[in-house]
């Protein structure tokens, strides 16, 4: 079964700018999601209209088979939302911000007392359970929009970039937390910026951009779309001019370190014995960028050369 | 699903937020109150005689607690919703199952309770000032909660179409101010020249403020079912404009 449908969803608002111009899109129950776009891209908006937080212009989103039009009330029921911006009540203690979260979704009392204890233990904040809001820290706050997200124990939960300007041992314990719910059964949608972070929890992956979706897929299948691997390698002695190496390109960005593209079907084993006959040492290497980085931003700019060319009538 | 919790849950939450800013909400009525009973009702007042048959004081006291609680649950549901809406804490609602009837009627519900609160606590005050015997206690119970009922709802209507603080503050100072103090709080219609007394006429406030002066002290410038009919009506109109709006996602929603 689907978590999500969307079919056909366009978004016009009122200064006439077409945020969403009818997106198609399915995400399996139980799916680890990645949705991502550059700013503006029209990801915000399907999430709002996903989280009725947005009205839609026309088409349907349906979640877990409810339709979001016509059975409003089941479909809300299984969505929990962490959005982008801190927005609970600044001056509610951290366990009433949850309760009342519950009390929201029609939890009776005991099992919404239950329940928040159990979220707030889970995200590590029960120490802070009487704690008023807006007392604590930035890392804290994000930990306590994703557990009144769970509070009432959602199906799909949709993380709007969550881990925005946290730092990275937070970060890296909220990635741990967001696989553990996801392994729990819980369908999870995620945008980031951060596109490591997308690559290394999700399993499948949406790219909108102005608009549309121009890539749908499976990471792995998107991945292996990369034919070449950008490497740095830093070297034992100083080097005067970059080497040259049949199917290789290599740059010298400073004296002891080099550019290296890597097409897949050269590999890595004939570029260290080639570097090893010219009796240069390679000391360690480095992703120059993330992969996902990469093909977004080629999907992201082939995009972007197709809108201006069709805007020219070429 | 059973609507009576996220109803409860909201009603207990808006009954916590002016418990808890209680100076703020509670003590303020009570102070003013109490001064206008001295100067109006005791040092004024013993000047004036009576009114309609009543003492000057007790024809004031009706008319002083029905402005109370017209100016609470005004801002009771006006400053909460708005700062809902501020914070944008508005979307736990919004995403949330929650029909809009319960949004309404569960801030709807929190204006109501604290006007009457108020008009309680205020109530309490006059009895320093004056003796306070209620005539016909039905007219007197059903006018003031009907009456909080109306300014509740006009103030999640401020709250929803208001953009900024500055918006939730013009209609309480700039239309219910006015209109208290020329809905015959302090005074008979009847002592007013014929073309005052038309132009009163006009004025919803002045039907509320009569009927329940007629509840607690049996006298009214008004037919007090003409009260009943003109506010029911407002209730009607608004809470179908609340829903409207709350449908539409007027001012809540991008």
């Amino acid at each position: 079964m689907n978590a999500l449908s969307i079919r056909n969803l366009k978004k016009t608002y009122n200064n006439g700018f077409e945020a969403l111009k009818g997106i198609d899109l399915d995400v399996e129950a139980g799916d680890f999601f990645a949705l991502l776009g550059p700013n503006g891209a029209g990801k915000s908006t399907a999430i709002g209209i996903i989280s009725s937080l947005v009205n839609e212009t026309s088409g349907s989103v349906s979640i877990f088979g409810h339709d979001l039009k016509h059975e409003r009330g089941k479909a809300k029921s299984c969505i929990g939302l962490v959005p982008q911006e801190v927005n609970f009540n600044q001056f509610d203690t951290v366990k009433s911000i949850l309760l009342n979260q519950a009390g929201y979704y029609g939890t009776p009392r005991k099992l919404a007392l239950h329940r928040t204890e159990q979220c707030l233990k889970q995200m590590d904040l029960w120490d802070k359970r009487d704690t008023v809001s807006r007392r604590l820290s930035g890392g804290m706050k994000r930990r306590v929009m994703i557990a009144r997200a769970m509070v009432h124990a959602p199906k799909l939960l949709i993380l709007d970039e969550p881990t925005a300007g946290v730092d990275i041992e937070i970060r890296r314990s909220m990635w741990k937390m967001m696989q553990d719910v996801n392994q729990q059964g819980t369908t999870i949608i995620l945008t980031t910026h951060y596109l490591e972070e997308a690559e290394s929890l999700c399993r499948n992956i949406a790219i909108i951009d102005q608009g549309v979706i121009v890539e749908n897929s499976s990471m792995a299948n998107l991945l292996a779309r990369l034919h070449i691997d950008h490497f740095v390698l830093d070297l034992e002695e100083a080097l005067n001019a970059a080497p040259v190496i049949d199917g290789y390109q290599i740059e010298l960005i400073s004296s002891k370190s080099l550019n290296v593209a890597v097409p897949k079907e050269n590999g890595l084993n004939r570029l260290f014995s080639e570097l090893s006959q010219q009796n240069i040492r390679v000391m360690s290497l480095k992703n120059k960028t993330n992969r996902l980085e990469q093909l977004f931003m080629d999907l992201v700019d082939a995009k972007s050369v197709d809108t201006k060319a069709a805007g020219s009538g070429q | 699903m059973n609507y009576s919790i996220p109803f409860n849950t909201l009603v207990i939450k808006e009954i916590y937020r002016f418990i808890r800013i209680w100076p703020q909400t509670l003590l303020p009525p009570a102070i003013t109150t109490a001064l206008y009973f001295l100067i109006f009702g005791k040092l004024i007042g013993d000047r004036i005689g009576t009114i309609n048959g009543a003492s000057y004081m007790d024809y004031i006291v009706p008319g002083v607690i029905l402005m109370s609680v017209i100016s609470h649950s005004y801002a009771n549901v006006v400053s909460s919703f708005y700062s809902t809406k501020f914070q944008r804490n508005i979307e736990e609602l919004l995403v949330a199952p929650v029909p809009n009837w319960v949004i309404l009627a569960g801030y709807v519900s929190g204006g109501i309770i604290r006007g009457l609160l108020v008009g309680v606590v205020v109530a309490l005050i006059s009895m320093l000032f004056a003796t306070l015997a209620i005539k016909h206690i039905w007219i007197t119970l059903s006018i003031a909660v009907l009456t909080a009922t109306l300014f509740s709802l006009a103030g999640f209507i401020n709250a929803l179409l208001a953009e900024s603080f500055d918006d939730i503050s013009i209609i309480p100072n700039f239309v219910l101010t006015p209109l208290s103090y020329l809905g015959g709080v302090f005074y008979s219609v009847d002592m007013l020249p014929n073309i005052w007394q038309a132009i009163s006429m006009g004025n919803p406030m002045l039907y509320m403020i009569n009927a329940f002066r007629y509840g607690l002290i049996g006298v009214s410038d008004i037919d007090v079912q003409l009260a009943f009919i003109m506010t029911g009506g407002f209730i009607v109109v608004m809470t179908l404009f609340s829903l409207y709006l709350l449908y539409k996602g007027i001012g809540i929603k991008n």
